[in-house]
């Protein structure tokens, strides 16, 4: 299998104040096409900042970056939000949806700034709310919505782009068991279809339902475990 | 990002926050309003006083006693004796040393009370000559108006304004009745027709005597010729000024001045009037319109205080819709839209609350406002701008948040 993401030792140093912090020290990754991966680690281990850069939302200090055949290490803001809307889709702790828009509105955002048109937007909005489960949901607002189902339109917007990963951080911090079991269900069909899926999570019980389990620890990889396939 | 995508989201923030949106646009309301209204009432004085003049006559020259400065403004402080005398007018009347003067009327006015038994009345009381009526492009609506024989005669006899007439005499026709002023009977022989457009009381309210009967039987006192004013008709447009070159020069060489400097006279054109009249006006315009455009100014800082609140505020939706893909310039371009359609939402509702005030005002206050199509477009023009230009650096800050920054904020 191709690898879709290719991370080579890559660094990330922050400096506030007089103070460097370095998060990352030299961090490689691979992710192979359709894999489902987790991403875990204690809180302060590097985690989200591995995060931010595997999501394009922060650059790295060193190192290379390939995402999708494309080097994303010192692309500009401009293209950095282009390979974001193209080749990520992210599903976030805390939903992050527009409480004024309704549910086909906030999965066809990322559809908009890539100047879609509008019919074919919600078209393929309304389809990845089926694929979700949630086509009868489609005119509500996000606070007429459970949590296990706002974040069922949130991974329905992480699909729209047809990315070539899913990044999902903390998709189940918010949500009770059985809403996490949904979600969890949910990133199990998806991979089953053949998504490229990184999860990032410090729940150990989560993490299992990947098929390979990537351990950061102070900013290194500690070790790589292939865990149950779902 | 399309534009049409741009403005939908804008729209949909602006009526998220109703409340917050109605209150800033309330401040770009209240400045046009105002700057509507400013410009509305100038033009509506600039109007009006237009109007009063016109109603004076046309072509006309008014000639007053007392020295000018130049030939546009008419000084105050008239001499302290009338310098102008009923043989001033006579020469300009003479068509040979004046062929470009139709008709001249010498005017001398006093404020007077006239009784009709128990009713009295203060008025303009005007001696003049019969030439008044068509200097001044008046007409009596009944009776007749003074004629030569009652300036031969000094007849007591008087030409009643409408508005006085209808003052002294509630019932019946006035004509052939008598006014009593200073123990004189006046028999009333006319009643001069009403200038409906005039503001002004004193067209309508004022009562015309022979000249004679003025200054040897009403008033007198030390200077029996000496006049207020000499109104001067030119024969038409085209020889206004040369009418007032021979009025000039006829009076300048009947009082023997050498130098037009030393002139103990002045000569107004309805022009110079106007001229005269306006500058105060539109000194006025200008300050109240100082005024609203720093209303505006305010409304434009409140536009932009909502718009940095509103950023603060969204930090976290604009942090996900750059995650989702959105340029620095989409979201700069949707901050900058919102503030614009918050500003054109204020000025289209500050010009219709300026049309309303336009209707209003009149009734209340007396004052006429005359609103222009241009000056309302040009005040949403700038409603929009000051949107703009106030959103600029809101929407910038917007812009230039980084999406982990925006992401991470509770």
């Amino acid at each position: 299998m191709s690898a879709v993401l290719q991370l080579h030792d890559i660094t990330k140093t922050y400096a506030t104040g007089a103070v460097e912090v370095q998060a990352l020290r030299g961090v490689s990754i691979e992710i192979d096409q359709g894999e489902f991966v987790a991403i875990v680690g204690p809180s302060g281990s590097g985690k989200s900042t591995l995060m931010h850069i595997l999501g394009c939302l922060d650059t790295p200090t060193a190192g290379t970056f390939h995402l999708a055949g494309d080097d994303v290490a010192s692309l500009d803001e401009d293209r950095l939000a282009e390979v974001r809307n193209r080749h990520i889709g992210f599903v976030f702790q805390q939903f992050n949806l527009l409480p004024y828009l309704s549910a086909w509105r906030n999965v066809e955002l990322p559809l908009v700034y890539t100047g879609t048109d509008r019919h074919e937007r919600k078209e393929r909005a309304l389809a990845a709310l089926a694929q979700v489960g949630l086509a009868d949901r489609a005119d509500h607002k996000p606070g007429e919505l459970s949590g296990g189902q706002q974040q069922r339109v949130a991974i329905a917007r992480a699909l729209v782009t047809e990315p070539a990963m899913i990044l999902a951080d903390e998709p189940t911090g918010n949500l009770d068991s059985v809403s996490t079991a949904d979600v969890l269900g949910l990133l199990d069909d998806l991979h089953r279809q053949g998504r490229t899926i990184v999860l990032i999570t410090h729940e150990q019980d989560v993490a299992e339902h990947a098929e390979r389990t990537v351990q950061i620890y102070d900013g290194q990889v500690r070790t790589e475990v292939a865990g149950a396939v779902a | 990002m399309q534009w049409r995508d741009t403005v939908r989201t804008a729209t949909e923030a602006v009526r998220t926050h109703r409340l917050r949106s109605a209150l800033t646009m309330l401040g770009i309301l209240i400045g046009i309003t105002a700057v509507i209204l400013t410009v509305g009432l100038g033009n509506g004085a600039k109007a009006e006083v237009r109007d009063q003049i016109n109603e004076l006559g046309t072509n006309l020259l008014v000639v007053s006693p007392g020295s000018s400065t130049d030939s546009s403004g008419v000084r105050g402080g008239f001499g302290s004796s009338s310098t102008l005398t009923v043989e001033d007018a006579e020469a300009i009347a003479d068509p040979k040393a004046a062929p470009d003067v139709q008709a001249v009327a010498a005017t001398a006015t006093t404020s007077v009370s006239l009784t009709n038994g128990d009713t009295n009345w203060t008025t303009t009381l005007t001696g003049t000559t019969p030439s008044w009526a068509e200097v001044r492009s008046r007409e009596v609506t009944s009776g007749r108006f003074i004629d030569e024989d009652d300036e031969a005669e000094a007849a007591n006899v008087v030409v009643l304004g409408p508005d006085t007439a209808s003052e002294l005499f509630t019932t019946g026709n006035p004509v052939g009745q008598y006014v009593t002023y200073n123990g004189s009977k006046l028999k009333v022989i006319g009643v001069l027709e009403e200038l409906s457009s005039s503001e002004e009381t004193s067209n309508n309210d004022l009562a015309v005597v022979p000249f004679s009967t003025y200054s040897e039987r009403l008033v007198g006192g030390s200077s029996r010729d000496s006049v207020t004013s000499i109104y001067v008709k030119a024969t038409s447009e085209d020889t206004l000024s040369a009418a007032y070159q021979e009025t000039n020069a006829l009076l300048l060489n009947l009082h023997g001045i050498t130098s037009a400097d030393d002139a103990d006279f002045s000569i107004a054109t309805q022009e110079s009037i106007l001229t005269a009249a306006t500058s105060v006006d539109k000194t006025m315009t200008v300050m109240l319109g100082g005024i609203a455009v720093i209303s505006l100014l305010v409304g434009g800082i409140g536009v932009m205080n909502i718009m940095l609140v509103s950023v603060t505020e969204r930090i976290r939706e604009i942090g996900l819709r750059k995650a989702l893909g959105a340029r620095p310039r989409s979201i700069r371009r949707q901050f900058l839209v919102e503030a614009s359609v918050l500003g054109l939402a204020g000025g289209v509702l500050g010009v219709l609350l300026g049309v309303v005030g336009a209707v209003v005002l009149p009734h209340v206050t007396d004052t006429r406002v005359i609103l222009s199509l241009s000056a309302s477009l040009a005040a949403i023009a700038m409603a929009i701008g000051i949107g703009v230009v106030f959103g600029v650096y809101p929407a910038s800050r917007a812009a230039r948040l980084a999406p982990i920054d925006a992401l991470r904020s509770e």
